[in-house]
């Protein structure tokens, strides 16, 4: 419930001001960076949470976050939660929404 | 110290648990609560029970979203998926939380349109993919949680939807923090503060712990390392006579908090006059609503919620556990009529419950101390 996933951003559109592409364990979706004072860059690592990023953190951060999700036996499930946001669209597609 | 391989580094921990062995006064008994779900559920996949001196008891705090909803609210929010043309949508721990008529994973079963979904945000975009359906998010959680549900509700206006809701669930760590310490049949020695919560609220909303109180409490993050951490910095305040905020999680948890989801909640969000928890009843001002400026949002302004209060199944000692004033095998249900493929109570279901931890990292043997 209170995962925060580390991922890395892989990519921006500005027509999207509010998304960010994320990259968690190869699963690439958008997250919503509302909650970010100054906003996000291509290469930024942030801290992930019900599809929005919660902070920026740096590169050894995210390893240490990572680390904790593996040791606390969550790394799994935080790559399916990642692979379920399907609020926004990646590469053009819809994703499904399951039923 | 079945667990030892997976930590970080053994040799530290094994450092740090050397550090707490020479702190602790062997004539002393500390009760030392983690407030977090989080925290209960590491604590207990890595075995540090076993690493810690046996006059340090660890006391399981409130912090598992599931587990404080009391069952009357899981009622109300099931009771929006039986309108017509309603979808229900929430969190994958909510699916198997017990109401009085089952959970909703069953209801579902039963031909209820109840979805899971990851975001609040996949909420909205069910509604805007179902024009014709009604879409409530049930929602849960602490501040980790709240401010995304806050955007989603701001998105819904900025996107001109008429057709999506929120059951607002949300509570606020520090009043249930407050109602332990007043609590007369608790005796707590110092605080493992929360992690996530904190990266939304920083550090400052716990000084009161320590002003008024006169009790430690030290923001701690989830790995074995942290959580000692956290207990030793404890230990080291209360010897000193001390009582202070201290922060261990500094690498995720800024001291100020995060400033854009703050000001999201007091956008959206009011404080309810109370709130009922399960296991700690009712605590003043300690839940959100939404503004009555978004009313069009919010199930409770929309439809009829009974607002039943139902007590815990029979048997069940899920308040006592959250309280603290039992531990989870304690309960006469533990393990046997109540376990991770059939909980009972909330406490058996989610990871973070304590009762699920206690469960599946088999610990039925600790002493206990109450």
């Amino acid at each position: 419930m209170c995962l925060a996933i580390p991922g890395r951003v892989v990519g921006l559109n500005p027509e999207q001001p509010l998304l960010a592409r994320v990259e968690v364990g190869g699963v690439q979706r958008n997250v919503n960076v509302g909650l970010l004072e100054d906003g996000v860059a291509d290469g930024d690592w942030i801290l992930i949470h019900v599809g929005f990023a919660l902070s920026k953190i740096d590169e050894a951060q995210a390893e240490d976050q990572l680390r904790m999700l593996r040791g606390m036996g969550e790394d799994e499930l935080a790559i399916e939660e990642i692979r379920g946001y399907s609020f926004a669209d990646v590469n053009g597609e819809h994703d499904e929404i399951r039923r | 110290m079945k667990y030892v391989d997976e930590f970080r580094d053994p040799a530290v921990i094994s450092g740090v648990a050397r550090e707490i062995a020479r702190e602790v006064d062997p004539a002393r008994h500390y009760r030392i609560m983690e407030v977090c779900g989080g925290h209960t559920h590491s604590i207990y996949r890595h075995g540090l029970r076993d690493v810690l001196p046996e006059n340090i008891e660890l006391v399981h705090g409130p912090g598992c979203p599931v587990c404080v909803l009391p069952t009357g609210r899981v009622d109300d929010g099931l009771g929006i998926a039986s309108r017509n043309h309603t979808i229900l949508t929430c969190f994958g721990d909510m699916m198997r939380v017990p109401g009085t008529r089952g959970t909703p994973l069953e209801l579902k079963a039963r031909g209820a349109d109840i979805r899971m979904v990851y975001s609040p945000l996949d909420a909205l975009k069910l509604a805007q993919q179902n024009p014709d359906k009604h879409v409530c998010f049930f929602a849960i959680g602490f501040e980790t949680t709240a401010p995304s549900t806050a955007l989603t509700i701001l998105r819904a206006q900025a996107l001109g939807v008429k057709n999506f809701s929120v059951f607002c669930n949300h509570v606020t760590i520090v009043p249930a923090m407050r109602a332990i310490l007043d609590s007369p049949d608790m005796r707590i020695d110092g605080f493992v503060g929360p992690g996530h919560v904190s990266t939304i609220t920083g550090c400052r909303p716990y000084e009161f712990v320590a002003s008024d109180y006169g009790k430690p409490v030290v923001v701690s993050g989830f790995e074995p390392l942290d959580i000692m951490e956290g207990i030793l910095m404890i230990l080291r305040q209360l010897h000193a006579g001390e009582a202070k905020v201290e922060n261990q999680y500094k690498r995720i948890v800024p001291w100020e908090g995060n400033a854009p989801a703050l000001r999201a909640m007091a956008t959206v969000f009011e404080l309810r006059p109370y709130f009922e928890w399960r296991g700690l009843g009712f605590i003043s001002q300690s839940a959100l609503s939404i503004k009555p400026a978004l009313a069009q949002f919010d199930a409770e302004a929309l439809f009829e919620i009974p607002g039943v209060r139902v007590t815990d199944p029979r048997g069940a000692q899920c308040g006592e556990v959250l309280k603290g004033v039992l531990k989870p095998p304690q309960c006469k249900l533990f393990g046997t009529e109540c376990n991770p493929e059939h909980p009972i109570g909330a406490l058996m279901v989610s990871s973070e419950g304590a009762c699920a931890a206690y469960y599946r990292y088999a610990v039925h043997a600790e002493t206990v101390t109450t």
